[in-house]
């Protein structure tokens, strides 16, 4: 047990007022764990996180690979007895390891959402072939999946030119920071 | 909306209906195959859909992950620009979570209502209907299109895959329910449906790029036990959940993945599979020959 002086509640408090989500009704009963389809990717199951925050362990909770690897497909939230919105408790995390600038887990899963946000950036829509691209030579993994680009273009399921809108201050106008 | 097109006598109804529609970038740039089958369909069915003009993306998984303002201005100006009073159409299941999410949340704060109005310089439409396509079957029949519906897909075994899009996230789970749409259109036309029990299971979606091991052992797993349960194609409703299931598959002879529009089309007598099965990495057409679906 930590921080019994209660000051362990502060990340809970945080992670609850940014999402909005009421995690500590939470009754660890392991479904979502069990229903994960990815679990095997993470180093915490769903619940487990919930747990780290409850314990004020924001280290753990902010560096683990589960937030990372949680695609948000709603398997935990549809099946939780409490219908506790789990994936938007991982967007809570994500955003916060994030802003405090830490080591992320699974640098690449924020590498492939950068670059399709660099996509969007430029044309206002993504740009899979380009995201693809600059995914790869920023992980520096160019010799992989290379057969699998090839068949993808051979079957036409790559554009090679972007789709773009006109109004290019929209972009402006949804990238500004407040 | 609401009027009865009933089929009189031998004529099909020839009222059209109108929806404004919005691609996003996978049907736009990548799933065409399931973008010219689905606008086939539509016309074929009197419905017209006008592309929403100058539409952006939705953020996808992408937005939300990573920058939470940015994740409520890309819908947010998709729904500035849809016109009043008619339906904004959304075929993509992540497109629609995305944009209806966060319409009701609009509706349903009135700082954001506030936010909107400054940031797109006109009023929030509280009218604006949302559907997905699989609520046009709540407005037209096919069997005022068809003359031996029962025919039209006859004995082709397939497996429903509706991805985990549909499964809708806690803030949609008290709008429409999306599960069954394909079992009752498609068994309508004659095809038998197969059970099998993963057909909510998530395709891997962004995993296939970053982590392709995992989103390989999904894939397989859904294929697998359709194939198991006896059946001859997987049927999807979205368009990147038939990218994932088609190029994440490293089964031995996996069956085919058809498109819910390509079926609805060719059910309606459609010709124009030459254009969409040569983008399909396994090829439907011997089986679909083999069930007398096509002849060519």
């Amino acid at each position: 047990m930590k921080n019994l002086d209660g000051s362990h509640q502060d990340l809970a408090d945080e992670i609850k007022a940014g999402t909005g989500i009421d995690f500590n009704s939470c009754l660890h009963c392991k479904t979502c764990a069990n229903g994960c389809p990815f679990v095997e990717g993470m180093d915490y199951v769903p619940h487990a996180v919930i747990r780290l925050i409850q314990y004020g362990m924001e280290e753990e909770a902010l560096n683990c690979s589960t937030i990372w690897v949680c695609v948000g497909c709603d398997t935990c939230s549809s099946c939780c007895p409490m219908a506790i919105d789990i994936p938007g408790i991982m967007d809570g995390l994500r955003h916060k390891a994030i802003k405090k600038g830490i080591k992320i887990a699974e640098p690449d899963i924020l590498n492939f959402h950068t670059e399709v946000m660099n996509t969007i950036k430029k044309y206002g829509r993504t740009h899979k072939l380009e995201i693809m691209m600059r995914y790869k030579l920023k992980t520096m993994d160019l010799l992989s999946d290379v057969g699998m680009g090839l068949k993808m273009l051979k079957k036409r399921k790559l554009d090679l030119t972007p789709s773009k809108i006109q109004d290019k201050k929209a972009i402006g106008k949804i990238f500004k920071k407040k | 909306m609401g009027k009865s097109l009933k089929r009189n006598d031998n004529t099909y109804p020839s009222e059209r209906i109108k929806f404004s529609f919005f691609p996003g970038c996978s049907l736009k740039a990548s799933g065409h195959e399931n973008t010219m089958s689905l606008l086939k369909f539509c016309n074929q069915v009197n419905i017209d859909l006008i592309e929403l003009e100058d539409w952006n993306c939705c953020g996808s998984s992408s937005a939300h992950s990573i920058d939470h303002m940015v994740s409520q201005n890309l819908p947010m100006r998709n729904i500035a620009l849809a016109p009043k009073g008619i339906p904004l159409m959304i075929a993509c299941p992540s497109c629609l979570i995305r944009i209806k999410s966060m319409y009701l949340k609009i509706k349903n704060d009135e700082n954001l209502q506030k936010e909107f109005e400054a940031l797109w310089q006109k009023p929030f439409d509280e009218e604006l209907e949302i559907i997905h396509f699989f609520e046009i079957f709540d407005r037209i029949s096919l069997k005022d299109y068809l003359d031996n519906p029962k025919g039209k897909l006859k004995n082709i075994k397939i497996a429903p895959y509706y991805g985990c899009m549909l499964s809708m996230p806690p803030d949609l789970r008290l709008e429409k329910n999306y599960y069954g749409v394909m079992e009752k259109t498609l068994s309508k036309l004659g095809a038998d449906m197969i059970p099998y029990g993963y057909g909510a299971r998530c395709c891997g979606t962004y995993l296939s790029a970053a982590k392709p091991k995992l989103a390989e052992k999904v894939v397989n797993e859904i294929v697998s036990k359709a194939m198991e349960a006896g059946a001859e194609c997987l049927v999807t409703a979205c368009s990147m959940c038939h990218l994932n299931l088609e190029i994440r598959c490293t089964l031995k002879n996996p069956i085919p993945i058809l498109h819910f529009s390509e079926l609805l089309s060719m059910a309606l007598g459609a010709q124009d599979q030459k254009k969409w099965f040569p983008r399909h990495i396994v090829d439907p057409v011997p089986l679909l020959k083999k069930r007398g679906l096509i002849s060519s």
